[in-house]
């Protein structure tokens, strides 16, 4: 297995390049850049700026530099957060991103689980769509929506919960932030669960562990969910990639200071290093994470073998 | 399900028989799906919201574009000025606004969809049917844009090509191909290996007329799935878009316009978020439930 | 002889006076506490020659003083230096620095002014607002790497002197000082760990708060410095900024009492705020002008009777009062009233007319100028994201249509909205301008032709150059207002912008806050807040 794990990322080494290369030219390609605002520099500041930062090399030349940068493991200064390097940045804002993304997932996958077994259980009952509904309001309700009006109720009315503000990490300061993070995800995962665990159900295997006379909660538990489960575990990878990074209205609205933000506002600053650092930082994540959902997927799975 | 008895007379035969078979199944399908209580009647309230977005115009004696300078900026629900959802922050009448919203959302989630589907398809079926080192660097191509942050490249996309709500379909389809296309390749790869396909090559049926005549029907139905389930999506990216200032351009809006701007003022004008987001989530409900109701009645597994 | 210039010594000493008894009267409230300030915005940067924007003044303007320095009024009072002399001709001024020390306990010299403003001209700092410093003789030239920093016109006469030379009176000099431009950057730190020089291990400042904490997008957290030369008058001990962006949320935030400062709010929030919030709620007029520049290069915007068409049309009073509600003041000049030496701006002729008659009038122009309803004025209106400058914009279009011009809403984002107008890609756009400081030439330097890039629709009128030219070397402040607002007259005449409103500042202060006093450049040094 771990031979398996090593080749497949040194698989992906060629797709990290690309992905860099791609990333890099499109960044150049939007109009604007780094240091346009609304009182215009006089041309001969607008010089010494790009000459600091080697903007006004041709962009073959900045390419060259920041592959060979990288590799010794400098990703450049951030364009907009003058007194920090994007390392910093990423290093400040990921394990912030981290544990609300995966207590959101952790979360979802509870909720997300029972609300799509037992739905499944009961299929076409009103209780199905009950459970079902309920469980889509994370879907309907955007979660720009969703944001600020729990913390209008939760921290305004009721006075329970912080409005926003990061505390350096006190418990009180997660539980909205998580709870809205985890809203889609429960019913992402409910629906896909739902919708497995009814083909499983249905399924020989499943019959034939009735028929074996086994109750029905170990039918389920023991025998269903396992494959029942698969859909939602390959979902499940790009998921915790999309919500640990993804969470840019969290983190506008919560003031978290997570890495969300720099997919939306490096691109909208046009914070080359930050953007990059990012994009290189979410495909070596997601790629991570696949490798690790496929591993799960054969631990659960025993028809697929991983070799 | 029962299908017609095999007719022995010639190989011509076998293509019929699959049809026969075909058939019978799409009209079980049907039967399953309107015996869907939720999926019929969200069927129903989406017909009805598409309705009233296209006689918008007649619904409602005020412009969408235009301010009413005589009442509040923004004003409460008015029975007599005949705001019956009240008027926004430049004093445009919500009714009316959230009317043509609809309008553009749903175009946006439909044709971004249709855009997907049309990559999606048409790549994923490709890989699958031919198979071999091409469905693997096809693939492999997958995988690698896989590994994008999507927002990031539709917020790139929409920096660098502007504000063009046609440029917004194609880029929100342009993202969301690439499950479709996976989602398709799996199906031909099964399908490729069914018995009634190897059957048809025997018989000498072109490849072209198998992608088209027998694996795409029987891929149609997870994809028919997969769109009604990706509209909402596409709609929701959309609103998000929206929220961060680069949805379509003024005097247009979108439901995630509207919404956008209602969140802002949920306490002090709270009917700029209620209704539209009230259209929004109903919409959205009727097209996972028609979704869902979709992949119940076409599961052969399912009983 | 050397004469004293208008702001005279007496006038000093009053408001220093005043200032040390407000200071006192509020140190005597209960002395302590951290205040929570919601700055509306991530700093750049901490190192005052690197940043640009009003929420970075509310952080590293207590953390280092200048020449001069505010009061709580804003207006300049001495701070490093406790005593100047002015040349007869207004071009040489020489400081007196008051005994001081860095927070390390360095003490603090001349050399330090000579070193700090050679560093931020210098090319190679790529400070991005160096040009602020211009009026110094030699600072041009360096900047644009034409001379050697050591050439500039800042020298230490000696450890307690400092001597400045300019290119021309500039009776806001003094005003000018207390912008962070000018604010003195410790030699001896710099020197040593360069750009480093910033983190809080390194942090060295002349000022009443220094750096304990930057963790980005999270917070800056200041706290006393007792080698501040008026330690004893501090009576807040911490400052903890927190800089989201977001002002739904922010006032949130205030309402829950998280937080008991909060820079600006959703200005259509104000209904709401009135009702629920009146005494936190605080709006004051502030100096700067929120205007529509016109391409005048382009056609058919060089014809002056389309620009003023469109310019009449606007009823700015409907917009200031169902669009905005925030008490802006509809705009008729460019220069907002209240700005020093200037008593009253020149306005439009047609402030007057009622608006009906001026949309007949409009329309007329656009006929004589050969629009109307079957060949209608067609453009594009840009303006960038933001909920202001939508509902405004669209307000406008609705307002144009009213005489029959056809006018497309385009909105980009903040980028490539000034990237475009920088190229002079537009037709008319949205753009907005708050005073760097309190003096009518920071306005209406924007319409002269050597101005450059701010001068988005690059109006170019010879005179008004000359009478802006003549007006730099007058110092004479009766002759120099009047030649300004001659100019101003100029371009009120030929509308190559559409002035629309002038801002109002808006905040929200706690009642338990003293100290915060409403001012036109809404600057509030923290140093003289207390909470109760």
């Amino acid at each position: 297995m771990l031979a398996y794990a090593i080749r497949r990322l040194l698989s992906a080494i060629p797709t990290l390049f690309i992905i860099i290369t791609l990333a890099f030219f499109m960044m150049r390609l939007a109009p604007g850049g780094p240091f346009d605002r609304e009182k215009q520099l006089p041309p001969e500041i607008e010089a010494n700026i790009l000459r600091a930062y080697n903007l006004d090399k041709p962009v073959h030349e900045q390419y060259f530099d920041y592959l060979k940068n990288i590799l010794k493991g400098d990703f450049g200064p951030s364009y907009k957060y003058l007194d920090f390097t994007v390392t910093d940045l990423i290093m400040t804002g990921f394990p912030v991103s981290l544990r609300l993304g995966l207590y959101a997932i952790v979360l979802a996958v509870i909720f997300g689980v029972s609300a799509g077994t037992i739905a499944a259980l009961k299929q076409n009952s009103t209780f199905d769509y009950l459970v079902m509904g309920f469980a889509m309001t994370g879907i309907v309700i955007p979660n720009f929506v969703m944001a600020p009006l729990l913390a209008l109720i939760f921290g305004v009315y009721l006075s329970l919960l912080p409005v926003a503000g990061w505390g350096g990490g006190a418990l009180k300061y997660q539980i909205l932030p998580v709870i809205t993070l985890a809203l889609p995800q429960i019913a992402y995962i409910a629906r896909l669960t739902r919708g497995s665990m009814v083909e499983v159900m249905n399924s020989n295997f499943i019959r034939t562990a009735r028929a074996k006379g086994l109750a029905e909660k170990t039918v389920v538990v023991r025998h269903a969910l396992r494959g029942g489960l698969l859909p939602v575990v390959s979902y499940l990878g790009p998921a915790t990639a999309a919500v640990i990074t993804g969470s840019v209205v969290i983190e506008s609205i919560f003031d978290v200071p997570g890495i969300g933000r720099y997919f939306v506002n490096g691109a909208l600053n046009r914070d080359y290093p930050v953007v990059m650092g990012v994009v290189i930082f979410y495909a070596v994540l997601i790629i991570v994470l696949n490798l690790l959902v496929d591993l799960v997927y054969g631990f659960l799975d025993p028809r697929v073998k991983v070799e | 399900m029962t299908a017609e008895p095999f007719k022995r007379d010639g190989l011509a035969g076998l293509e019929e028989a699959e049809f026969v078979k075909g058939r019978s199944l799409w009209q079980d399908a049907r039967r399953r799906l309107f015996s869907n209580k939720a999926a019929v009647a969200s069927m129903i309230f989406l017909a009805i919201v598409v309705l009233m977005a296209v006689l918008a115009p007649l619904l409602s004696p005020w412009a969408f574009d235009d301010p009413d300078w005589g009442y509040d900026f923004p004003g409460p629900p008015n029975l007599e000025l005949k705001h019956w959802f009240g008027t926004d922050g430049n004093g445009r009448d919500l009714f009316v606004r959230t009317l043509y919203g609809a309008r553009i959302s749903l175009l946006v989630g439909i044709i971004a969809t249709s855009v997907s589907l049309l990559i999606g398809v048409t790549y994923g079926a490709t890989a699958g049917f031919i198979g071999g080192r091409t469905d693997n660097i096809m693939m492999r191509i997958v995988d690698i844009l896989y590994s994008l942050p999507f927002m990031f490249f539709v917020i790139l996309l929409m920096v660098i090509f502007g504000r063009n709500i046609f440029l917004i379909f194609v880029a929100l389809g342009a993202v969301e191909w690439l499950t479709m296309a996976r989602i398709v390749r799996g199906q031909a790869l099964s399908v490729k290996k069914k018995e009634f396909i190897e059957a048809a090559h025997a018989v000498g049926v072109s490849g072209a007329k198998i992608i088209t005549r027998h694996i795409i029907p029987n891929v149609l139905g997870p994809v028919i799935v997969y769109m009604t389930l990706t509209i909402p999506q596409v709609i929701l990216t959309e609103s998000f878009l929206s929220f961060l200032g680069l949805g379509v351009q003024e005097p247009l809006t979108s439901w995630g316009v509207l919404i956008s701007e209602g969140a802002k003022q949920m306490e002090s004008a709270p009917w700029m978020l209620i209704f539209p987001a009230l259209f929004l989530a109903v919409t959205l409900f009727c097209f996972n439930f028609i979704g869902d109701g979709l992949r119940d009645a076409l599961d052969p597994k399912d009983r | 002889m050397k004469r004293l210039i208008r702001l005279s010594w007496r006038r000093f000493f009053l408001t220093a006076l005043m200032t040390v008894a407000m200071t006192a009267a509020a140190g005597t409230a209960l002395a302590g506490g951290t205040l929570r300030v919601a700055s509306m915005g991530e700093p750049a940067s901490l190192d005052p020659h690197k940043v640009s924007g009003t929420w970075e003044n509310y952080v590293v303007g207590d953390m280092f003083v200048g020449l001069t320095t505010e009061n709580p009024k804003a207006e300049p009072i001495p701070g490093v230096a406790e005593s100047w002399t002015v040349s007869e001709d207004g071009k040489t001024y020489t400081f007196k620095l008051r005994q001081s020390s860095w927070s390390d306990g360095t003490p603090m010299t001349a050399n330090d002014f000579v070193f700090s403003m050679q560093r931020i001209l210098d090319p190679e700092t790529a400070a991005e607002y160096a040009s602020l410093l211009y009026i110094i003789e030699g600072a041009e030239a360096v900047n644009k790497g034409e001379a050697k920093p050591e050439s500039l016109s800042v020298k230490a006469l000696d450890d307690q002197t400092l001597e400045i030379k300019l290119t021309g009176p500039a009776p806001y000099f003094l005003a000018l000082l207390t912008h962070y431009t000018a604010y003195p950057v410790p030699k001896h730190v710099i020197e040593k760990v360069g750009k480093e020089w910033t983190k809080p291990q390194n942090m060295v400042v002349n000022g009443p708060y220094k750096l304990v904490e930057w963790i980005p997008n999270t917070h800056v957290k200041l706290t006393k410095n007792d080698k501040y030369w008026d330690a004893e008058s501090l009576s807040l001990d911490n400052l903890t900024f927190y800089t989201q962006e977001d002002r739904a949320a922010v006032q949130k935030r205030f309402r829950a009492g998280e937080i008991d400062v909060a820079m600006d709010f959703a200005s259509d929030q104000i209904g709401w705020l009135r009702k629920n919030l009146p005494n936190e709620t605080r709006i004051a007029p502030y100096m700067g002008i929120y205007y529509y520049p016109i391409n005048s290069s382009v056609e058919p915007f060089t014809d002056v009777r389309i620009r003023k068409a469109l310019s009449m049309a606007i009823n700015r009073e409907a917009i200031v009062d169902k669009v905005l509600k925030t008490g802006e003041l509809a705009a008729y000049s460019f220069v907002p009233p209240g700005v020093a030496y200037y008593d009253k701006p020149s306005e439009v002729d047609w402030k007057d007319v009622p608006f009906g008659e001026r949309q007949k009038m409009a329309k007329d122009l656009l006929a004589e100028a050969g629009y109307g309803p079957d060949n209608p004025l067609e453009f594009t209106l840009r303006y960038n994201t933001s909920e202001n400058h939508k509902r405004i914009a669209v307000a406008v279009v609705s307002m144009w249509k009213a005489i029959g011009v056809k006018a497309e809403l385009f909105n980009s984002e903040v980028k490539v909205h000034y990237a475009d107008l920088k190229q002079g890609d537009f037709q008319v756009a949205r753009a907005g301008w708050i005073a760097d400081y309190n003096d009518a030439q920071n306005f209406l330097y924007l319409l002269e032709t050597r101005t450059g890039a701010n001068n988005y629709g690059r109006y170019s009128n010879p005179e008004y150059d000359q009478l802006m030219l003549d007006a730099e070397v007058t110092s004479d402040l009766q002759k120099r207002g009047e030649m300004m607002r001659k100019a101003e007259m100029l371009a009120m005449r030929d509308q190559p912008v559409i002035p629309i409103y002038h801002y109002v500042s808006k905040n929200l202060v706690s009642q338990k806050v003293v100290g915060f006093e409403d001012n036109p450049q809404d600057i509030h040094r923290w140093r003289y807040v207390s909470l109760k």
